[in-house]
């Protein structure tokens, strides 16, 4: 605020204490993250032989963000900015020295003190990784210097030209990412037949060794020339996009819609066993999620206990294609018993829609949590054991037969073009139920239920039809796990399924289709689902960890999800759209007075 | 006959009675405004009506038949619309889609028309948009061009008013309830939608009860008047007559200070 009543002219004095508390939040999240676990989980996976782990890179940004962050000030219209110089620099340093003095801190209190027993990485091992396996006297001067130097290098960074600091976060991210996805690069490698490429790129002394030093530094070359060779041609070509009429976009929707549908149909059978199952995974969960998002995204039902029906899908599937199903086993062809999964999807959605869909808000979602829970009890239960096998399941489930094909978990390739056949569906039901009279008064009912019904909505038919056809969707998806998994559990139909297809609506962007594929490949495809691998298998571990960080991130910086349909991000943010059609209107009727009218 | 007859209405909110023993009739074709001071019940009664609350006694017939325990939505059916005295649109939803959501009521494409987009889905689409368009085209060109694929919220105070009723209309009513019409607008904007309000009668065929403390409205497009006070109607008529009632002028001012002292 101070900058606000500084009068013009003079130059404002950098905000010191800001820098402090940027530096203090610094050497918090330095030690936080250390005690976490994550430099020592992650240190066996190199990124750059013999220089850079993934356990130390976890470490060795965090400085450098904060030695960037130290100095941003908001620069309000109309109030002379502060002009930057070597106080900034200063600053930074500040910030990355006392990132630095936690770290020694932590270093110190490790030598000399044992407190293992509440905190479980408070080990030796964290000692010898901050030490360098070379004692205190190594550790702590190596580590001021390096957090102070990316300090300052992170305040550089910010001083320096917006398209410099554009390349070289480009190419950070760049070989970070190459590094980071060796695994999957090296599937897709093989499929493209470049195996030589990967051979030069990485280390490769059996399994994942990292990036040698002269390909890092060649790649960082490559992708630093990328951006001159291109010439913002790819930002011209998405302004253009933006601008053009809307007949435009819908013809480049129209085709790029039409690219990636190619892209799914013929990518997999070059692509190998890795990306396929991963693949896969995300198409389960697109499936689920693109079924919740009608419930939540359209309908604005939160339904906690979504995970039911995705039971419901698995089990219905599983006892009546399963040859081993304990009291019934009729052991039908896969789509014989798709038909019974649409009924009893249905049915179930009547059954726990029917009582809860007069809650609204907070009610409805404990009530559905309330009901996601007691369905994964029962199949759980000692009572229902006959029927579904309590908690052993039912097993061999058989494989879905399509004439030539057979769809199973061991052909990830099946169960990848399976599911994409019922994503396909999904996506065609929500984008035409979206622009239809049922749409239309979903939304309504999630503006204004009680107006809504005085419009002459029938709100309870209206929320009852969300709930079953976002049960189809689910049910379908768990019928595709059962097929895929060749078995179905309890334990596969937690509660975390339901708050993950959450979590990947909402940062995937509600009431949008493409968002929720977005988000679907974004988190399940890289972070892995509740129980499935994901690209970085290394997070495993810490999958929740960057879940929940990633949705508090999101929820301050961008609420209305990666892409946002275009009514929420309006709704979320009315004040500027208002200007916006403020000031369009005043230019208009500028024109207006012009006109003899 | 009558086209909406209440007999002894009576609403109560734990022990207080905010209607009692009211009678009402309004007659194909008439435009009825309710008055009354603050808290006489008015709104209660628009939403007694409405079937958003449970009245506690009586009857309420509409076009000889009893709307008691209906759902909001199928009273709508039926023929009743209303508007809200603070504004409730569809914020989110553009102008011409809290039109086209209106009209739900009057069409019945479900699943397979929208999923295999059959003609008589097509051809249901295209009616309501036009319908829409007609209804919004009566406000002049306030709400029409590209205002039409503006969210609600994105309107000035005067336009979401009008949008409201553009909304009412949507759902093909034969009564119209407005809450409060004009409240909130300038001389200027008041004198149009008076003016409106008369043309949707003699236009569109609706009949109106209105709900207005602008008496110059009440006053000018009103066939008669009925005044509410605690719950009770206290006067009703022609203009003329019930603002000259003694009872209405005590209801609104209070009772003058001589007869305060003749009664003592």
């Amino acid at each position: 605020m101070t900058a606000t009543l500084a009068p013009s002219g003079s130059s404002v004095a950098l905000d010191w204490r800001r820098a402090l508390l940027w530096g203090g939040i610094c050497a918090l999240s330095l030690v936080s993250v250390s005690l976490i676990g994550l430099p020592v989980g992650m240190n066996k996976r190199i990124l750059i032989e013999p220089v850079l782990s993934l356990g130390y890179l976890f470490l060795l940004w965090i400085p450098l963000v904060f030695g960037y962050v130290a100095t941003t000030v908001v620069v309000l219209e109309g109030v002379e900015a502060r002009k930057s110089g070597v106080a900034d620099l200063l600053a930074g340093l500040t910030a990355g020295l006392m990132g630095g003095i936690g770290l020694t801190l932590l270093m110190v209190g490790l030598d000399t003190v044992n407190i293992r027993k509440p905190l479980v990485n408070w080990s030796p091992q964290l000692f010898r990784l901050l030490t360098f396996e070379r004692g205190l006297e190594f550790g702590i001067p190596v580590w001021l210097g390096i957090c102070a130097g990316l300090g300052l290098v992170g305040a550089v960074l910010h001083q320096l030209p917006a398209v410099a600091r554009r390349v070289m976060s480009w190419v950070l991210f760049g070989v970070m990412a190459v590094a980071i996805l060796e695994a999957v690069i090296d599937d897709l490698a093989e499929g493209f037949h470049l195996e030589w490429l990967t051979d030069a790129l990485y280390y490769k002394k059996g399994g994942t060794e990292g990036l040698t030093v002269t390909s890092a530094v060649v790649l960082a070359l490559v992708l630093a020339a990328l951006p001159v060779v291109t010439g913002g041609r790819v930002k011209a070509a998405v302004d253009h996009y933006r601008d053009a009429p809307s007949e435009d976009r819908r013809r480049t929707s129209l085709v790029l819609f039409g690219a990636i549908a190619v892209a799914c149909v013929g990518l997999p059978m070059i692509l190998g066993g890795i990306v396929n199952e991963l693949l896969a995974n995300v198409g389960l969960f697109l499936l689920l999620a693109l079924g919740l998002n009608i419930v939540v995204g359209l309908a604005g039902l939160l339904d906690l206990g979504y995970v039911a029906f995705f039971a419901v899908g698995g089990y219905t599937t599983s006892v009546l294609t399963s040859s081993n199903s304990p009291f019934f086993a009729p052991e039908w062809h896969f789509g014989i018993a798709l038909l019974f999964v649409v009924v009893m999807a249905a049915v179930a959605g009547l059954l726990i829609g029917a009582p809860v869909i007069r809650m609204r808000g907070d009610y409805l979602a404990i009530v559905t949590l309330g009901f996601g829970e007691i369905v994964r009890l029962l199949f759980l239960s000692d009572w229902l054991k006959p029927y579904f096998g309590g908690s052993q399941g039912i097993t061999k489930v058989n494989p879905v037969d399509i004439g030539p094909f057979k769809v199973q978990g061991s052909d990830p390739r099946s169960v990848f073009y399976l599911v994409l056949f019922f994503c396909a569906l999904a996506i065609y039901v929500s984008w035409r139920l979206q622009g239809s009279r049922l749409g239309r008064a979903w939304m309504a009912t999630r503006e204004d239920e009680q107006v809504a019904e005085a419009m002459g909505i029938n709100t309870v038919n209206a929320k009852l039809m969300a709930f079953v056809v976002g049960a189809t969707m689910a049910a379908f998806s768990g019928a595709v796990l059962a097929a895929k998994v060749g078995s179905v559990f309890p334990k596969s139909f937690e509660i975390l399924v339901s708050i993950i297809i959450l979590v990947v609506v909402i940062v995937g962007g509600m009431g949008n289709i493409a968002g929720v594929m977005v988000g679907s490949l974004v988190l399940i495809g890289i972070l892995g689902g509740p129980r499935q691998p994901g690209l970085l298998q290394e997070f495993q571990s810490y999958k929740l960890l960057i879940y929940g960080a990633l949705l508090v991130f999101m929820m301050l910086k961008r609420p209305e999800g990666l892409v946002p349909s275009a009514r929420r991000s309006r709704e979320l943010h009315q004040d500027e759209y208002l200007q916006d059609a403020w000031l369009g209107d005043e230019a208009e009727t500028e024109g207006d007075q012009g006109a003899p009218s | 006959m009558s086209l909406l007859e209440i007999r002894g209405l009576q609403v109560t909110f734990g022990g207080l009675d905010a209607l009692s023993s009211l009678d009402f009739h309004v007659n194909d074709g008439e435009i009825v405004s309710v008055i009354g001071p603050n808290g006489a019940g008015k709104t209660t009664f628009f939403n007694a009506i409405s079937g958003m609350v449970p009245p506690t006694e009586g009857e309420i017939l509409f076009d000889g038949e009893s709307v008691l325990g209906l759902d909001p939505n199928q009273i709508t059916e039926m023929g009743i619309a209303r508007t809200f005295q603070n504004v409730r649109l569809f914020p989110n939803m553009t102008v011409v889609e809290n039109l086209m959501v209106s009209q739900h009521c009057r069409t019945s494409q479900l699943f397979v028309g929208a999923l295999f987009q059959t003609k008589a889905f097509k051809k249901e689409e295209r009616e309501i948009r036009e319908r829409a368009e007609e209804i919004l085209a009566f406000f002049g060109t306030r709400l029409t061009g590209y205002r039409l694929d503006q969210p609600a919220f994105a309107l000035s105070y005067a336009n979401r008013r009008r949008l409201e009723i553009a909304r009412a209309m949507a759902t093909q009513p034969r009564l119209l309830l407005l809450d409060e019409p004009v409240a909130g607008m300038n001389p200027m904007e008041t004198a149009e939608l008076t003016g409106l309000i008369g043309r949707l009668r003699d236009e569109w065929g609706f009949t109106i009860v209105f709900i207005e403390h602008d008496m110059k409205v009440v006053r000018d497009v009103s066939d008669r008047v009925v005044v509410l006070d605690h719950g009770v109607p206290i006067a009703e008529g022609s203009y003329e007559s019930v603002s000259t009632d003694p009872d209405v002028i005590e209801a609104y001012l209070g009772r003058p200070l001589e007869s305060r002292k003749d009664r003592r």
